[in-house]
């Protein structure tokens, strides 16, 4: 998942860097990231899809910690990866950081943060996107 | 009017790291074997099917069906070869495609291969090219490897349901057992639990051996319109049941992370034509690329209920002498996962079972079969019921 041209990424940046996803004019559904037209309502929805950012805040439903990663993560290991279910409805995958391996939990509280993601050895492109941190509860 | 479709030849090669065979040659040998079986001759072909899911990485070569074709002696015949992407499920998917073409009466009679050559890579390469079976962008991309998503599913599954890592690590046992009978398997022996349980980890919580492993090898089926098949067999297997799902490509667009809508309605599909019902299965081959793997396959496909998978385990209902004996080729765990090959060695174990001819790993008058393939983490799923005729 890498070395390719750098327009494959720099297309996804709103997505990537500021959560922006979008919501159908016909139903409301939300998603993330943005979708053509609305699974849905299809037809209905052509052309009133209607660009949405998202909060970033959410819950954790799973979690695995990878051991063996490919080349480009390989640094970051041993890492917390997670599937968080957002406020808003989406679901998005997405590493957990600032958080002790044994810290990491089914239900816990998260919060987007903007990271960097990996890169392409020492000469390539650096990619950013979000990664997720816990929500301290008072 | 679709029409009936029988089995009449199975071929398989041993699966293994086999450095000494080329991806050509592992075709060629399970093709031949299968032709040879049937007792046709390769004049009688109408068209050749090859189930592979990355030839382009594993071994820098596209365009399949024709090279196939070629290295399988079938060039100067100009049969059409068709190459058939699914992932994992390519061979499923495979098979499924030449029962279509055999059903609908455009062919008579065709052979089905399946196959990958995954060691001609280093490093790497080749569980990075496993990994594009997820969704690249939204999963792999933030550094989701193939086993962190099935680790996932793991993990709420023992959250939800109370399985076990122990029971995890029985599945691994339980398949290694069985693959240890099979002479073409790659891992012939038996290993004891807690060697699973203290193999290093992998994603948590699967260790490496929770995971199947990096495999070459191939398998071929020939299809033939069922009313002429005794004409070449006294032990033809009549497909009477066929389904195919897809659903959303990364995990986390799921309705459900512990079940794979894909499996249950492809084994839907499956059982309503053949007019029956899980409990009617005698012997399966399900899809347990990891162990969490086959625990959702038994609860998705009715074997037992959902959340039940592991239990199931404890109380020996898979096991070769259980109710429902399930992967007693090895499964992709033991006997191997050259993930093209994957789906058409499935319905060749499965037919061996209901021929009578699995030796030592044989399921006591087992007359009806399933076969059960997933692309991915579940984004794609093909299920047969085979029957002896």
């Amino acid at each position: 998942m890498a070395d390719g041209a750098v327009p494959r990424f720099w297309r996804e940046i709103p997505q990537r860097y500021n959560l922006i996803g979008n919501q159908c004019g016909s139903c409301s559904k939300i998603y993330f990231p943005p979708r053509e037209s609305c699974p849905y309502c299809r037809r209905k929805s052509m052309g009133k899809m209607k660009v949405l950012k998202l909060k970033g805040q959410g819950e954790v439903l799973t979690y695995s910690i990878i051991y063996n990663a490919p080349e480009h993560f390989e640094r970051q290991t041993p890492y917390p990866i997670a599937i968080i279910k957002l406020d808003e409805g989406p679901k998005v995958t997405a590493q957990i950081v600032d958080c002790k391996l044994d810290d990491v939990k089914i239900g816990m509280r998260v919060q987007s943060t903007f990271r960097k993601i990996h890169e392409d050895g020492y000469i390539g492109a650096i990619y950013y996107g979000y990664k997720f941190k816990p929500i301290e509860v008072k | 009017m679709m029409r009936d479709v029988a089995i009449i030849g199975i071929g398989v090669t041993k699966f293994g790291e086999l450095w000494d065979k080329s991806f050509r040659n592992l075709m060629a040998e399970a093709g031949s074997k299968a032709l040879f079986d049937s007792g046709i001759s390769g004049s009688e072909l109408d068209a050749l099917y090859v189930g592979s899911m990355s030839t382009g990485r594993f071994i820098g070569q596209e365009h399949i069906g024709a090279l196939v074709a070629d290295w399988s002696g079938f060039a100067h015949m100009h049969i059409p070869a068709i190459r058939v992407e699914s992932a994992c499920a390519s061979g499923g998917l495979a098979v499924r495609q030449g029962y279509f073409s055999v059903a609908s009466g455009m062919n008579d009679v065709v052979v089905v291969g399946g196959v990958e050559k995954m060691t001609d890579v280093v490093g790497d390469e080749a569980t990075d090219t496993l990994a594009t079976g997820l969704d690249q962008e939204w999963e792999a991309f933030f550094g989701a490897t193939f086993p962190g998503i099935y680790a996932m599913i793991a993990t709420r599954h023992m959250y939800d349901y109370g399985t076990t890592r122990e029971q995890l690590a029985k599945v691994a046992v339980k398949n290694h057992a069985n693959g240890a009978l099979n002479p073409y398997a790659q891992f012939k022996r038996a290993i004891p639990l807690e060697k699973v349980l203290n193999s290093p980890m992998t994603a948590y919580p699967l260790t490496m051996l929770d995971c199947s492993p990096v495999s070459d090898g191939a398998a071929a089926v020939v299809l033939c319109a069922a009313d002429k098949a005794k004409n070449y067999t006294d032990k033809p297997v009549k497909i009477i049941g066929t389904g195919q799902a897809s659903d959303t490509l990364a995990l986390h667009g799921r309705r459900e992370i512990c079940t794979f809508d894909s499996t249950v309605y492809a084994g839907k599909k499956a059982y309503e034509q053949a007019k029956l019902q899980p409990k009617d299965i005698d012997v399966a081959e399900v899809h347990d690329c990891f162990t969490i793997a086959e625990i959702l396959a038994i609860e998705d496909l009715g074997f037992v209920k959902k959340g039940e998978g592991g239990k199931a385990i404890d109380e020996k209902i898979t096991t070769l002498d259980g109710k429902t004996p399930v992967n007693t080729s090895g499964g992709l765990k033991a006997k191997g996962h050259p993930v093209g090959a994957t789906g058409v060695a499935q319905i060749a174990e499965i037919v061996m079972q209901l021929r009578g001819d699995a030796g030592e790993r044989q399921v006591k008058d087992a007359k009806i079969g399933l076969t059960h393939n997933v692309g991915a983490v579940g984004a794609s799923c093909v299920v047969h019921i085979l029957e002896a005729i």
